[in-house]
């Protein structure tokens, strides 16, 4: 029969493209990482590197986040405000509360980093929260909500901070940003083990297998017994607890919170994960991709610092990429719609 | 009277798809100032033929001859230019412009760079005037009814000095009223001389108002004359006439139990939020656990809409659903599945397939329940199983269970949509055009499927627009017109005719 013909000749075909197309961010990586090896040597440096994988650690997170959110072919351009907000609500807090949060220097004991994080993931939570049900329950869409987010979390970053930045932590906050096990910045490890956890949900859970399904065909999702509007809502939950943690992170690291902080994360942070192979169509993507795109963003701008490139040309050649990654994708989807 | 030099002459249009030979040498004449009703179940070609017509499609063979010359339509603009204009099911207007915009959309009067907003109004008005719409020209499409949507469309065409109108089931979503009033129109732009090529499932229609007709049935012509040297039996013998493919085995009959589900006094009304959809009323059915129940209908008559409100997928207005006699609230699929029903949708691609992921993936997630461990991992040894039970018990044909589903058959797609729903082990499972656009020997296995579901003792309801695969599968029959169910037989006493008797004429039809 013609149908058992067609279908051994699809499984005996060596699909390059496919394979390629999975692993072009990692190829895409090495290749960019010999290339500035050869061009500057400081590049490999392990003081370099490291440093470059401490600033990945944090826009990392935020991707990880925004890959679930990507996965159901959402978006959510609010998260630098959100950060903004949670790690000044996580600065005054370690501050000892609002009266406290400008007072620098010692004999301060405020409340803790415990408190300090579980305040900046409770604030990333709710934002993310708010955002989703808003989503879901009065149908906008994502990207008008988190525009919207994006102007009011961080008009809230701006009341709070009152006009400065809140600094100087105790010593055993500043550690998750500054510190190191062994050779490895705490950062760094904290985005692993992140990306791990969500490797695993999305790969191994049911959770996961939702999230994908809802992304892939919402309308088949629904039709197979899924609480579709839940699925969409808790990515959006996920994404503010990585802007949350996030920015507890960056504020330890900074040993500083200010209002205008994280701008400009949405791009770098999209640009990640659509670099990693995750597509802005929904249904197909994966952690590892979004850890590979991170690295290369990271790698990339680095690179271009240690070049004396300025940073007005990092952007252009991030708003290039971003628009290139797509392209790519587009490509990708019709050729997997005529397969 | 003697035929007159045909408007419109084809001759001889094939056109295949990859797998299907969609027409197979089809001829149409069709005379200046003639109503010619063109007819056939659904998927005789009916609707190839005339998006060739269009422009929207090339034929693989065959002429078109217009006014006695030979022409060629790469393009709908060819089409318009000879005037030739079709009016869909689905109109084509844009609800947020005016009368006139839509009217002269793509033509506004005026200059290059601004429209002469007074002449295209006094056009529109000229042309409304014409067929009766009293409507202002700048009113907003949104704000009419869809009699009078229609009537722009019909409007439309005739200022593109159309001389062959083409009306795809323009009576569908109108009431008796609207009809009669569509009728006079219709007879009005006969009398200037306009040939209107009508499609139509209502066979009472065509007796009313067509002057010819042609049949087609599975891509080629099986008669055509005059209307008034016919009759709707004669008509309906044409449309069916086809052997009963000798491989559509029935089985032997069944032990039917107890009730399983039963559906009261459905009711639908129209909504804004999916105005295309019909109306449900006063909908009742029931089906017995280890029977198969074909519903049986043509495009429109509401059973893909039943189905869907059954399995909680739309809202319904009244009525209720009861399963194993205690009645149930289902307001969402997932009520559905709880209870124990599950729907395989009409569209496989659209409704049922997440095409870019796994095989594995697409089969079990409905089913998580029986693969996971602690409640939330799944646990991908079980789903491999479960796969792999699944593959042999149905013959799914794959690669590899991470195969996209995306890269297998038609066929083998359904299979996979089936094997979703079987995992779940449901009491009652509907199937929505089971084997739509699947070959045949995959048809027949799919209809072995359902045998073995309805022995293993599921309540099977079957929906399916070809007839021999109702004949085929069911055990009893339930026809549907318009939202409404029209009748009941057992398939011992069905035959073709019959049952596209129970189809096509309206109980109003029946009364008269």
């Amino acid at each position: 029969m013609t149908d058992v013909k067609r279908e051994t000749a699809e499984s005996a075909g060596f699909d390059l493209f496919g394979v390629l197309a999975r692993f072009a961010p990692l190829i895409f990586l090495i290749a960019l990482m010999i290339i500035f090896a050869v061009l500057e040597p400081r590049f490999m440096s392990s003081i370099n590197l490291f440093n470059v994988m401490r600033q990945v650690s944090i826009t990392g997170l935020l991707a990880i986040g925004m890959t679930f959110v990507i996965l159901t072919a959402g978006i959510d351009l609010s998260i630098g405000s959100l950060l903004a907000f949670a790690g000044l609500v996580a600065a005054a807090v370690a501050k000892g509360g609002m009266q406290d949060r400008f007072t620098v220097g010692e004999g301060v004991v405020g409340w803790g980093w415990e408190l300090a994080a579980l305040a900046a993931i409770a604030v990333g939570v709710c934002g993310g929260l708010l955002q989703g049900l808003a989503i879901t329950r009065l149908k906008v869409p994502p990207f008008v909500v988190t525009l919207g987010g994006m102007s009011v979390f961080r008009g809230a970053a701006l009341l709070f901070a009152a006009g400065g930045p809140i600094s100087g932590f105790q010593p055993d906050f500043t550690w998750w940003g500054q510190g190191k096990i062994g050779p490895v910045p705490v950062p760094v490890i904290i985005f692993l083990v992140a990306a791990l956890l969500a490797h695993i949900a999305l790969r191994y859970m049911r959770y996961g297998r939702q999230v994908y399904a809802v992304g892939g065909n919402p309308e088949a999702a629904r039709l197979s017994g899924l609480n579709v509007n839940w699925v969409i809502c808790s990515v959006y939950v996920i994404m503010g607890f990585f802007a949350g943690l996030g920015a507890f992170v960056l504020s330890a690291r900074l040993n500083s919170a200010e209002a205008v902080a994280g701008t400009g994360y949405e791009l770098t942070v999209i640009a990640s994960v659509v670099i990693g192979g995750t597509s802005l169509f929904g249904g197909v993507g994966t952690i590892f991709g979004t850890v590979i795109g991170s690295i290369l963003i990271g790698v990339l701008l680095n690179g271009l610092v240690l070049m004396n490139v300025s940073s007005y040309i990092q952007q252009i050649i991030i708003g290039v990429i971003i628009v290139l990654a797509v392209a790519f994708d587009t490509f990708a989807k019709s050729r997997r719609r005529k397969a | 009277m003697t035929d007159p030099q045909p408007l419109l002459k084809m001759t001889g249009i094939a056109k295949s798809f990859p797998g299907v030979k969609a027409l197979d040498g089809v001829d149409l004449e069709v005379a200046p100032a003639e109503i010619h009703a063109l007819l056939g179940e659904n998927g005789a070609g009916k609707s190839t033929l005339l998006k060739i017509l269009a422009g929207a499609q090339s034929p693989d063979r065959g002429t078109i001859a217009f006014d006695g010359q030979n022409v060629v339509l790469s393009n709908p603009q060819d089409a318009q230019k000879l005037g030739i204009v079709t009016i869909y099911q689905e109109f084509t207007l844009a609800p947020d412009m005016t009368i006139a915009e839509n009217v002269f959309i793509g033509r506004e009067p005026g200059n290059r760079f601004f429209m002469n907003w007074a002449k295209m109004a006094a056009e529109t008005q000229k042309l409304t005037r014409r067929i009766g719409l009293e409507r202002s020209p700048m009113t907003l499409v949104r704000d009419l009814s869809v009699a009078e949507q229609q009537m722009v469309e019909i409007a439309r065409a005739l200022s593109m000095q159309s001389r062959v109108i083409i009306m795809d089931e323009p009576t569908s979503a109108l009431s008796l009223a609207e009809v009669e009033k569509l009728f006079r129109i219709v007879r009005q732009l006969k009398s200037e001389g306009i040939a209107i090529i009508f499609v139509t499932h209502r066979l009472e229609e065509v007796m009313e108002i067509c002057d010819r007709y042609t049949v087609l049935r599975d891509g080629r012509n099986v008669g055509a004359g005059k209307v008034s040297e016919t009759t709707i039996e004669g008509i309906i013998r044409l449309m069916v006439g086809r052997e009963v493919n000798a491989l559509f085995a029935h089985r032997e009959d069944s032990g039917a139990g107890e009730v399983a589900l039963a559906v009261e006094g459905l009711t639908r009304r129209r909504s804004a939020h999916d105005p295309h959809a019909t109306e449900l009323q006063d909908v009742s059915l029931s089906v017995r656990r280890g029977e198969i129940l074909g519903i049986a209908g043509l495009v429109g008559a509401g059973r893909t809409e039943t189905a869907r409100a059954i399995f909680g997928a739309d809202p319904f207005d009244s009525g209720r659903v009861l399963i194993d006699g205690q009645p149930v609230d289902i307001r969402s699929p997932r009520d559905a599945i709880k209870h124990g029903v599950g729907l395989v949708p009409e569209d496989r691609k659209q409704q049922a397939l997440f095409l870019s992921q796994a095989i594995r993936t697409n089969l079990s997630i409905a089913a998580l329940d029986r693969i996971d461990r602690f409640g939330v991992f799944v646990d991908e040894r079980k789903e491999r199983d479960l796969v792999e039970e699944y593959r042999k018990l149905l013959n799914i044909r794959m690669a590899s269970p991470d195969q996209a589903v995306g890269n297998l058959s038609g066929g083998n797609q359904q299979k996979v949509v089936l094997a979703r729903w079987l995992a779940l082990r449901p009491k009652v499972l509907i199937v929505d055009e089971p084997t739509r656009g699947i070959d045949i020997g995959a048809k027949v296995e799919v209809h072995n499927l359902l045998f073995e579901m309805a022995r293993k003792g599921i309540a099977v309801i079957a929906i399916s627009s070809e007839l021999p695969e109702v004949l085929a599968v069911s055990d009893r029959i339930v026809t549907m017109r318009e939202g409404r169910v029209t009748g009941e037989v057992m398939r011992a006493d069905a035959t073709q005719e019959k049952l596209m008797t129970m189809m096509t004429l309206s109980a109003a039809g029946r009364a008269a």
